[in-house]
Formats: structure tokens, sequence, C-alpha cells
């Protein structure tokens, strides 16, 4: 399972507040995958995955199931 | 359970629906909505949608694959708890096991003289948006009353397209929750953007022919307008709630863990929702912001699974962001509730800032002004608020922070 985002990110920050486990953010706010390579999560985060994905106002978050 | 029914097929009662199936959820699910359209979101309605650079199909939201059974088009018109159903405009009944209420709010009209005259819109769903995006193709004179959330981004998104905006409140500064020191810079970003400002000015009617024409104001000053926008704050859909017994005035009162009072069988998500939060001590407050209604959906959804005993609080700051011109405007808490709002960092150049609003000695909300990677620490922070001075010490302290406000010591 990976979580990829795509370049609508307007840097509202709420999936890595919701994940910091997961994400992070740049200097600008913008999470860092943003647009970029999608990144592996670990089964045991899948819920709060599945919370990023509708956290996020751009619909710019989404889950690639294995 | 059986069969749960979500009433409101809009941003929380699509998240509820979805964190319903997520979390396991096989039985009956419906969903009921008065708009024709599938769920969809609303921020861009007043941005991209109405300046034509989004499609329709842009603001669409994910809801393949959910077995829902939808009934569009279809408004409740009450509720019948000892017989768990509801009732729809047309007459027909569908029964629930649970019920999660997200019915929304509708934007309040023009409520004086000349609200009937044409040419005078709104802003709250898509329709209304296409609407007011095919008035701005015959580049009207656009007059805006009230400078909330929709009245500043429709100004900004007309300015953008170079339309002549006057924009009117009755209050002296824009967008109320900033505060009159922001509201005041808010003020100005229109101002530079060239809006008219007609603060402190109160409306006595609209007057036109069959069209609208003008707005007259109490001052007798007459501003013409080709098309007038209403943005005069939206009012909760409960009104089909009342007679049921819930509590209901106007929000629909909920415990924290967003369960209706008095019935277990029934949750809420989104702008009708009145439910205590900890940053209003406790107090029941009623938020209409985009992330509140998706993440009351989410454990709404959830919540609906389980027993009381075992569902989970909403205790989030609430969010907010507003574009305005060069400015993304975000906010953490409750800042509207705040005795003061000071400056706690900035660029030198004042590019980016965070403002924190205080009430009785500590942090109740931020306000930041491009300076979205300042906000994680700050919800944080909001989740135990300190005191407002041991704030301001930790962030003058702080190497991330974006520098000393100028004038500080």
């Amino acid at each position: 399972m990976k979580l990829q985002i795509s370049t609508e990110c307007q840097g509202h920050g709420r999936c890595y507040t919701l994940a910091p486990q997961l994400l992070s953010s740049d200097d600008e706010g913008y999470v860092t995958i943003s647009g970029g390579d999608p990144i592996e999560v670990p089964e045991e985060l899948r819920e709060l995955a599945e919370d990023v994905v509708g956290s996020c106002p751009e619909n710019a978050i989404s889950l690639i199931e294995d | 359970m059986k069969r749960l029914v979500v009433v409101g097929a809009s941003l929380a009662g699509l998240r509820a629906a979805q964190a319903a199936r997520k979390a396991g959820f096989d039985g009956e699910l419906v969903m009921v909505g008065q708009e024709r359209h599938r769920p969809y979101t609303r921020p861009p309605l007043s941005k991209e949608v109405l300046a034509g650079e989004h499609t329709v199909d842009r603001v669409e939201l994910p809801c393949d694959g959910l077995g829902i059974d939808w009934r569009l088009g279809a408004a409740a018109a009450s509720l019948d708890r000892p017989r768990q159903r509801i009732i729809l405009k047309d007459g027909d009944e569908v029964a629930y096991d649970r019920l999660i209420l997200a019915t929304g709010s509708r934007p309040r009209r023009w409520p004086g003289p000349g609200g009937e005259l044409e040419g005078i819109h709104v802003l709250r769903d898509l329709d209304d948006a296409l609407a007011l995006r095919k008035a701005f193709d015959e580049r009207p004179r656009v007059t805006i009353v009230g400078a909330g959330f929709i009245g500043c981004e429709v100004a900004q998104t007309a300015r953008k397209e170079g339309l002549d905006v006057t924009l009117i409140d009755i209050a002296p500064t824009p967008m109320l929750p900033l505060g009159p020191e922001l509201g005041a810079w808010c003020a100005e970003l229109h101002h530079e953007h060239g809006v008219d400002l007609r603060l402190g000015a109160g409306v006595a009617g609209l007057t036109g022919d069959r069209h609208v024409r003008a707005v007259e104001l109490t001052t007798g000053e007459s501003i013409p307008a080709d098309v007038v926008v209403v943005g005069l704050g939206a009012l909760p859909n409960t009104e089909w709630l009342v007679g049921s017994g819930l509590a209901v005035d106007p929000g629909l009162h909920c415990d924290g863990t967003l369960t209706a009072i008095g019935d277990p069988d029934i949750l809420a998500a989104g702008d009708i929702v009145a439910w205590p939060h900890p940053l209003a001590d406790g107090e029941a407050i009623r938020i209409e912001h985009w992330t509140v209604a998706a993440e009351q959906g989410l454990l709404a959804g959830r919540n609906a699974l389980v027993e009381p005993r075992e569902r989970k609080a909403y205790v989030s700051p609430p969010y907010f962001w507003s574009d305005q011109y060069d400015v993304k405007i975000q906010s953490l808490g409750l800042p509207g509730r705040a005795e003061r709002v000071e400056l706690l960092e900035s660029t030198p150049d004042g590019s980016r800032r965070v403002y924190g609003g205080a009430r009785e000695g500590r942090l109740v909300g931020i306000i930041a002004l491009n300076a979205a990677r300042r906000l994680g620490s700050y919800r944080m922070a909001l989740e135990d608020p300190p005191a407002f001075e041991e704030l301001r010490a930790s962030v003058a302290a702080d190497p991330a922070a974006l520098g000393a406000p100028v004038g500080a010591a």
C-alpha cells in the first residue's frame, strides 16, 4: 500500500499534521512528496492513511493498494 | 445494524458513508440528497469554478464502489423517531437502524426590499456558481453585499477578471473572525486590488426595473450594479427536524461524539452540528468549515457502527483557509473567540506572518498569512492550549519560527 500526492497540493497541511509518521512539509508548507514518488505505508497505519486521503481539501492524495 | 441512512449528500455525508464502509459496514447504505448532483467539493466554487478555470468534473468527489443506494433530488421533510423513518418531501419513507444527519446549510437570502429582482445571486452550490459564472461573461458591474468569506472570495475572483467590484458590509472590517487589526489589513488588500469598499455601510434595499440596477445605502448613496452577490452567511438546514424531539436551536445539539442528545441511533456531521468543543470551554459551537465537515463525517461514520460508550469525541482545532489574491489565509482553533489578536512571528518583509488569538490569557486560535509551514506546531499547541505569554516566549525561542515581529523587544 502506498500514498501518492499529486501536484494539486496547496499547503493546507492537513495530511502531515494528521500523519507526521508518514509525511512532512517543505519550507513553503507543501507536503514534501507532492508530485513525487509514492511512499510505502505499513499495514498498521492503514486507517491513518485512509484518514489522510479524506483530509485533503484539494483531493490531491490517493492510496494505491499493492 | 442492517441499514445505515445518511441524510445529506455533500462532503460530510460522503465521508461518513466512506468511513462506515472502510470500517467494515456491509449492510444497506442509503444516501438521501436534496441536490441532483452527487457529492462535490465546494471551496473551488467561489474560486476556480467561478473563474471558469475548473470544469464541473473537477469538483466531483470520488464516490464509486461504496455500494450506496442514492436518493438524489430528494429533500427530507421530517423525522419520525419512534418508527425510525425519514419522510421525504414526495411522501416516500426511508427506514433506518442508524442515521447520520448531514444536511448542511443554505445561504441567507437578501431579506430587504428588492429581493425579487433578477440579477441577485448567492453562492452556495454548484448551480449557483455556474449561474454567477455565466453572469460574469457579460462583464457586469458586481456589487457584493457582505464582506465575509464568500463576499471576499467572489470579490477577488471578479477583480482577477478586471470586473468593477464594490464590496459592502455593515461591519467596519471584512472577515470578522480575523478581528479588527487583520480585518483592516484584509480591507487594504482588497483596496490595493481595485475593490471599492464600503464598510460600516448599511444597505437599505436593492432597486431596478425587472433586473437589479443599484444597491441603495442607508446614507442615501446609490451604488450601480448589474449583478448583486449576497454573502450574508448561512443557515443550518435543520427546520425539518423540528418536531422530531431532537434539540434544534438552530444547530442540532450533539455530545462530543457527534451523537444527537437523547438518541444514540442518530449522529450528525458538518454545518448543522452544535457540539461542545474543548477550545470553547465545553460550550456548544457550530462551525461551517470544509475540514470540520470532512473530519466530523469520517468520525460520525465510524461512531455509528459502535455503541455509545465506544464512540470517540471530535476535538480537533477547527481549520479554515481562504485564498485572496496572492495571500493564503489559514486559521486554526477559534480566533473569533479571542479577546485580542497579536502578531507572533513575521518574516522581515512581513509577507509571511502568524497571529495568535488570546482568550482569558490562553491561546484560543491562530491566523497564518502565507505561513503554512508554521501550522503544525500551533496545531499541537492548540490541543492543550498554553498560556499566551508562554507561547509567545516559546515562539521567540523557536529557530524554525519566521522571525520576531518588527518592533518587538
